[in-house]
């Protein structure tokens, strides 16, 4: 075999007492796709970081084409071919796509060579399918959008290898097949690509070999993907099974969230036209639908984040009369933003603040305006026991959690007060198997309990196991409903599209 | 070769040694320049520490100097705290000095006196503040222009009063006219200008520190700075949030304004206050915006300016050094912030 394109030896890095890599290695021949798994916290994105410059690895080498090179920033990397797209995109977004593309390339005597960079991006665009319109403004694209600019751009500076970390957490499950056709030509053309994700399946479909990371060192490796199932996979990950939870059958009660009507304006998304859907007790229902067709606004308007043009909603009985946070949360509403960094969290505080956060004027962490600082912390202190979030303690910032663990204590910041509704956009996006799985219990532990739970998502896989009824979103109306038993992939797939319009189930 | 590494954590030790290291990169540096205006360096700064620490009258006189300051600097660390840009202290302290002289004008008993100054004095600085905040809150004007203009604006219409309604038609001067006997501020230690504004000053910051740390609404003005989308989510009202904390902060820069009338001028003139609410923004960037650290940076900069002046007298290097310190501070300490999010290694042994 010729030498490989990329070879990490005995890459070690700490954080304080962290070792987030212990003596990996890892290698990417050229046309390879290389996928890298592990559970929340395994160490992949930091191991990608070394590769890329941003860290100084503690310990270990880096080899490219054979030959040791030392990467000290994202400019090393770029020279010796390396491109990386990260989870949160680095792009411009008043300038255009081309301007985006050209920032930091010297052009002729000074110059910004436009011409020559609009027929690179032509020319990359014909070969992968990666086209973009040159002169739109970044703000402008949607994220699938911007992260196919993020992938122009790594190869306009001539990447050999490709790193993805989580390409595929941002995405619909449409725009996923697109990725895929563009990094298989990719790799058809010789390019070696990195590929991070937690989502086993899109795993065993696109990489051709595996590591897994546990705990920062390498638990194994899988030769063949295609031919190695999820649960195998998983195992290596999580050093033990993964057994999926079952939905007991249960008959639900009266309803506990009802909107009658609603319809929104004044919203960067997709407005709601008319949209009426209720929850029972003891229900989980599912929104789905193509990102983009009024979820946000749903869930804005259910969170109480932004007041409705028409319509009403109950809760429990009682008429909301004035969509603030605080009003629904004293009706018994638990409410999970879909972006835990900047809706949920304060991430440059302690974890106890962000945890409390919600409820800090209620006599469960002060009195009379003054806080009460030991309840706070025995709070935050319990929480993480019973939810087992990984992290030094109650006063660590709030930034340095994992994704997994952000998301178990927004879990538990809300489900200690016992909701009655819960609503949740995108549960379990970034999340490894057996965190996924933990909240997929809780959900249902809730649904046991008799409380009614909306579950905004776009993986149907997930809703399906979930849901009692599956409502559907279409240009920010509610499609149809479907219950369980009549849903399934291709159903769901249809009416997603606008087609097949189904009434009312229940 | 070196770079900077982003850090996850900041070590506690931080909060002190920043200060320090960025005082001390302040006086090496300005060194330098008496140096260049032909002073011994060890003299010129023994005559600074002497003549405003040296003895029990030189403190009482850095203590002095340093009231006015610890209030603009607690105006400013909470306003910065919420992300309220609050660069109006100056035009607060002044509105401030402005309605007491009004106050304390009137005949009445003399603690009446004292306390309504205060009141009325914190109140017209609130006031002030209230104008950019609010600017900010419904039209999303940007605060730290709207509190910076604010202060030319403030400045001269004091100009106006004291050239106008208020001259002094005997002396002609553009002084407004004293306040009464009754309602200066006691004087604490005999033969000094120890003023009783001065001890409420010290009390300030630790009621400060309390209401950042242990109440909810200082919960919520660091919540909403950190972070004003979690915060709205988690059901903190946002615009109220800095409304408050805008009227927190000038009610705090209008009493340095009082603390000088009432006990240091006991009249308003142009120039009550050499750019106290300036000094302030160093004094709460120096304290990393904690009322507590308030104190002591407020007096480094006092002993400053009362030292900067008797160096003057002594070496013959112009009394401007002190501004000069007081800005290469601020920059010293904006470098040293720096470290507190990245952390310098050194790289390339190995290449
Ligand atoms: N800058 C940092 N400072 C301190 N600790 C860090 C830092 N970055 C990562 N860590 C810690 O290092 C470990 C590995 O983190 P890393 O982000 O590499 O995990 P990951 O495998 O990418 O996880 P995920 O699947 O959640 O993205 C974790 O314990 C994390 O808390
Ligand atoms: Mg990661």
């Amino acid at each position: 075999m010729s030498a490989p394109l990329i070879e990490m030896r005995g890459i070690t890095k700490s954080f304080g007492a962290v070792k987030a890599n212990e003596a990996v290695d890892l290698s990417v021949a050229p046309g390879e796709i290389l996928g890298l798994l592990g559970e929340n916290g395994a160490g992949k994105t930091t191991l990608m970081n070394v590769l890329f410059g941003a860290y100084a690895p503690d310990a270990g080498d880096i080899l490219v084409e054979g030959r040791p090179v030392a990467i000290h920033n994202s400019a090393d990397a770029l020279a010796a071919g390396i491109g990386m797209v990260h989870q949160h995109f680095h792009l411009a977004p008043r300038l255009t796509v081309l301007e985006n593309l050209l920032i930091g390339i010297p052009g002729k005597s000074g110059r910004i060579d436009r011409a020559g960079g609009l027929a690179r991006l032509q020319e990359i665009g014909r070969q992968h399918g990666l086209s973009l319109e040159p002169n739109l403004p970044v703000s402008a694209l949607s994220v699938g959008e911007q992260q196919r600019l993020e992938i122009i751009k790594a190869l306009f500076r001539g990447a050999k290898l490709l790193i993805l970390d989580e390409p595929t957490a941002v995405l619909a499950p449409s725009e996923v097949d697109g990725l895929f056709a563009a990094l298989r030509s990719m790799a058809a053309q010789g390019l070696g690509i990195i590929f991070i994700s937690h989502k086993l399946n899109e795993v065993r479909a696109l990489t051709h070999r595996c590591v897994v990371l546990r705990h920062g060192k390498v638990a194994g490796r899988v030769d063949h993907p295609a031919s190695t199932t999820s649960a195998e996979m998983a195992k290596l990950m999580c050093g033990h099974e993964i057994v999926p939870p079952t939905r007991e059958a249960s008959t639900p009660g009266a309803a506990v969230l009802t909107l009658d009507g609603i319809s929104t304006s004044g919203h960067a998304g997709t407005p709601l036209r008319d949209v009426s859907l209720f929850v029972r007790a003891g229900e989980i229902l599912g929104i789905a639908g193509v990102s983009g067709n009024g979820q946000r606004a749903l869930a804005d308007v259910i969170s109480g984040m932004l007041p409705p043009k028409a319509g009403t909603m109950t809760i429990a009985g009682k008429t909301v009369a004035q969509f603030s946070p605080r009003e629904l949360q004293a009706l018994g509403l638990g409410r999970i933003p879909e972006d835990r960094m900047t809706t949920g969290l304060v991430t440059n505080l302690p974890l106890a603040d962000s945890m409390v956060l919600p409820r800090i004027g209620t006599e469960a962490f002060s009195r009379k305006g003054l806080l009460n600082p030991a309840a706070i912390r025995a709070f935050a202190e319990e929480q993480i026991k019973a939810y087992d979030i990984r992290c030094p303690g109650p006063m660590v910032r709030a930034g340095a959690l994992s994704g997994g663990n952000l998301q178990k204590a927004l879990l538990a910041r809300e489900l200690a007060f016992d909701p009655k509704v819960l609503i949740v956009s995108q549960p379990t996006r970034g999340l490894d198997i057996g965190a996924a799985r933990f909240i997929h219990e809780k959900f249902l532990a809730m649904r046991a309990r008799g409380r009614g739970i909306i579950v905004i998502g776009e993986d149907l896989e997930e809703l399906l196991m979930l849901c009692d009824r599956i409502a559907v979103m279409y240009e920010g109306r509610i499609a149809g409903t479907l219950s369980s038993a009549d849903a399934t992939v291709a159903r769901l797939g249809l009416m997603m599209t606008g087609a097949g319009h189904t009434e009312e189930a229940a | 070769m070196f770079r900077l590494e982003a850090r996850s954590t900041t070590p506690a030790w931080f909060n002190l040694a920043l200060p320090l290291i960025a005082i001390a990169a302040t006086l090496i540096l300005c060194s330098g320049l008496i140096a260049v205006a032909g002073a011994g360096v060890i003299e010129a700064y023994g005559v600074m520490l002497s003549a405003s620490l040296g003895d029990s009258y030189a403190i009482t006189e850095t203590l002095v100097r340093a009231a006015p300051m610890i209030f603009t600097g607690l105006a400013v660390a909470v306003a910065f705290r919420a992300k309220f840009w609050n660069i109006g202290a100056e035009g607060q302290l002044l509105a401030g000095a402005v309605a007491s002289c009004f106050v304390g004008a009137i005949p009445m008993p003399g603690y009446l006196a004292m306390l309504l100054m205060a009141l009325v004095g914190a109140a017209a600085g609130a006031l002030v503040a209230l104008v950019p905040a609010t600017l900010r809150v419904k039209f999303k004007v940007d605060d730290v222009v709207s509190s910076l203009l604010l202060n030319s604006v403030i400045y001269y219409a004091l100009m106006a009063l004291i050239e106008g309604p208020w001259k002094d038609t005997f002396s002609g001067y553009p002084i407004s006219p004293p306040i009464e006997d009754s309602a200066n501020f006691p004087v604490l230690i005999e033969g000094t200008r120890m003023h009783l504004g001065v001890v409420v000053a010290l009390i300030a910051a630790p009621l400060c520190w309390f209401l950042i740390a242990r109440t909810t609404l200082g919960f919520r003005i660091r919540v909403t700075g950190e972070n004003p989308e979690a915060a709205r989510y988690g059901g903190i009202n946002v615009q109220r949030v800095l409304i408050s904390t805008a009227l927190l902060s000038g009610a705090l820069a209008g009493l340095a304004g009082v603390g000088e009338v009432g006990g240091v001028h006991f009249q308003v003139m142009s120039d009550i206050s050499p750019g106290y609410g300036y000094s302030g923004i160093v004094v709460a960037m120096l304290a990393r915006l904690n009322p507590l650290g308030v104190v002591p940076a407020a007096i480094f900069l006092a002993a400053v300016m009362t030292g900067a002046e008797a160096m003057s007298r002594a070496t013959g290097v112009p009394a401007f050094l002190s501004d000069v310190i007081q800005g290469t501070a601020l920059l010293a300490m904006l470098v040293a912030l720096l470290f507190t999010a990245y952390r310098i290694r050194r790289v390339g042994a190995q290449t």
